[in-house]
């Protein structure tokens, strides 16, 4: 390095890192995303990558289909564990959606300018997550298509739902949560379904987005009133986000088993979901970015940032580990302590270990700039991070469900394959939806990249 | 009556624009000018486009507020109706109205029709779906409008309307192109 200039980490440099690479304008932006929709083939890859997806959805299929022919003895559950992967693989889906959410409505709520390039797909994976872990309540049921009896409806029987259970709270928030999530990407997507209507050839592709566009044509006083509707919708799905993890974790803190009668869990749970889904967001982005050369939309800055808010919540959750364990033995209640000790030594500790080291020790690496820069590092992390929140679940339905009170009452839990392929199956489904997306859907929003197109011009005069 | 006729084709003059910052001057002088049914239109919101046109503020947050009343009020009324009035149940024996139980799906929603009525109530107000549109037929404003151009159409039903004006006033402040808008 020669004198005089700064260092390439430098923080002068990192101030310049741009949210867009400079050069672009409205046509270049529009045209660039739009091409990956509209002109742009489906490579190789894709095909090789749906159809390995596809495949992965058949398995789920198979599964759902002997788990209704069968019922829930297929599973791994048994009398003291009736939760296993069902819960475990529904909070899980839950939590990685909700980085979706926080990205665009309160990172737009922030005013941070960096979320632009990566909110549409980040909500595309919220709806997908949410979708997934829909799946899971609904078969732990043992029979789903009785699954109506939770909604509020008069029937001929004459009874309602117990509004003072914490799993019909739990069935309006996910549902309400998955509802305004949708609207929001809608929302979100008219002005780019117009630009795809306007700039598509073939007769087909003018009618669908044109249909789903519903006319739109940018007049002044149809975006003044879309941004009163965009702004409001960031301002709901905000507390909102927050209660989804919330209900979903009294589903846990309400009943009064040791290692979850704790009033610590709605933070903790919130954290841990935002942790999660950011890791789940940089899974998504790398190879997106990679894949359709979005390296000037998705910069640096953006996986950096990202990594930012990983180490954060991360932070968080560590402190939510030691909180727990803390006040076990603060405490002093003898089922509490007993229940760190099985977690330390008892016949699961080794997924607790696991967890450990994949969602406190590792994460800590995001300290250096080295790492938070290197891509194919923050891409394995990512994933460790994924693993490591799916065995937090774990630990916590499995190890307080097979220890509780009373020694008469303890039992085992080990799944099964079926329990496996369910949980792959729904991997499956969600790439193979996120795979269907980045080809028939704009995964940037057009609109807010000529947005920022024209503000950092700005900046620039 | 020939006049008449012959306006009730035209929806207005359509001049397009390279920059937003000369669609906001162009709108800042049709008013100046005198012109009140006109309208800009942008490929993303244009910060300033709106008070330079004269928009009033809008209704869309009232229509939110009283979705979200809606829903708050409704979705605690329906719980209290259901675990007071319609079907008691005695659990653990707390009282029927256990308010503070009832908080979590109030909250829900409220925020579902909150949301609903915004997404609705904006799509209303602007008239969405809406299949058809005069300024369509302009082959330049299908093309650019929803990509890289800015617009500003002064609408036939201005009293001061006349099309030969209308389209020497756009020239006037820099439009690209001025193209009639023809609605048949």
């Amino acid at each position: 390095m020669s004198a005089g200039e700064p260092p390439i980490n430098s923080p002068e440099i990192r101030r310049l890192s741009p949210v867009i690479e400079p050069g672009h304008t409205y046509a270049t932006v529009t045209d660039k995303i739009s091409a990956i929709v509209l002109t742009r083939p489906a490579s190789l890859g894709w095909f090789a990558g749906f159809t390995v997806a596809f495949g992965v959805v058949m398995m789920l299929t198979i599964a759902l289909a002997w788990l209704i022919i069968k019922g829930v003895g297929i599973w791994g559950i048994n009398v003291p564990i009736g939760w296993g992967f069902a819960i475990v693989n529904f909070v899980w889906w839950i939590g990685i959606g909700h980085a979706g959410t926080l990205i665009s409505a309160i990172l737009f709520l922030l005013n941070q300018k960096w979320r632009t390039s990566i909110n549409r797909f980040a909500e595309a994976m919220t709806l997908f997550a949410v979708a997934c872990a829909g799946i899971f309540p609904l078969i732990h049921t043992g029979r789903p298509w009785m699954a109506f009896y939770m909604f509020p409806y008069p029937s001929t029987m004459g009874i309602w739902p117990q509004f003072r259970s914490p799993l019909i709270w739990d069935v309006f928030a996910v549902s309400t949560y998955g509802t305004v999530s949708l609207l929001f990407w809608f929302v979100g997507l008219i002005p780019d379904l117009a630009t795809l209507r306007d700039r598509a050839v073939s007769k087909p592709k003018q009618i669908i987005y044109g249909t789903l566009a519903m006319g739109w044509r940018g007049s002044a006083r149809h975006w003044q009133r879309y941004q009163s509707a965009y702004l409001l919708l960031a301002g709901l799905a905000t507390p909102l986000v927050l209660s989804v993890h919330t209900v979903v974790s009294f589903d846990f803190a309400i009943a009064i088993v040791p290692g979850w009668h704790t009033t610590i869990f709605p933070p903790y749970f919130v954290a841990g979901a935002i942790y999660s889904g950011f890791a789940m967001v940089l899974t998504i982005a790398i190879p997106l970015r990679k894949a359709y050369d979005l390296e000037d939309f998705i910069t640096m800055r953006h996986l950096e940032n990202m990594a930012m808010v990983m180490l954060a919540t991360g932070l968080i959750v560590a402190y939510g580990y030691f909180f727990e364990f803390f006040m076990s033995m603060y405490s002093g209640n003898k089922f509490d302590v007993f229940l760190v000790q099985q977690r330390l030594h008892g016949p699961y500790n080794h997924y607790y270990f696991a967890l450990i080291l994949c969602n406190i020790l590792t994460p800590q690496l995001l300290w250096f700039q080295k790492i938070r820069t290197n891509v194919p590092m923050l891409f394995v992390m990512s994933i460790i991070i994924n693993i490591g929140m799916w065995l937090e679940r774990f630990v916590i339905v499995v190890i307080s469900l097979t220890r509780d009170f009373m020694p008469s009452a303890w039992g085992r839990y080990s799944a099964t394959v079926w329990d496996y392929m369910t949980f792959v199956g729904t991997m499956g489904l969600f790439v193979m939806l996120l795979f269907l997306f980045v080809r028939v859907l704009p995964a940037i929003s057009i609109a807010e990249m000529r947005e920022l197109v024209s503000e950092t011009s700005e900046e620039h005069k | 009556m020939t006049t008449h006729l012959h306006r009730s084709h035209i929806y207005g003059v359509l001049g397009e624009f390279e920059t937003e910052h000369q669609l906001i001057r162009a709108a800042e002088k049709a008013r100046d000018a005198g012109y009140r049914r006109i309208e800009g239109y942008a490929p993303f919101p244009v910060e300033g486009l709106s008070e330079a046109l004269g928009l009033k503020r809008n209704i869309v947050p009232l229509i939110t507020l009283i979705g979200g009343l809606c829903g708050g009020l409704g979705g605690f009324g329906f719980q209290y109706w259901v675990n007071v009035i319609a079907y008691p149940l005695n659990i653990g024996g707390r009282p029927f109205n256990s308010w503070p139980a009832f908080i979590p799906v109030t909250f829900e929603l409220t925020v579902l029709g909150a949301a609903l009525s915004a997404v609705f109530g904006m799509l209303a107000l602007n008239g969405l779906p809406q299949p058809y549109h005069p300024l369509f037929n302009v082959e330049r404003f299908a093309k650019h409008a929803t990509s890289d151009r800015f617009f500003l159409c002064i609408e036939a039903r201005d009293k001061k309307f006349n099309l030969a004006e209308a389209a020497r006033f756009l020239q006037g402040v820099d439009a690209r192109h001025v193209s009639e808008v023809r609605d048949d």
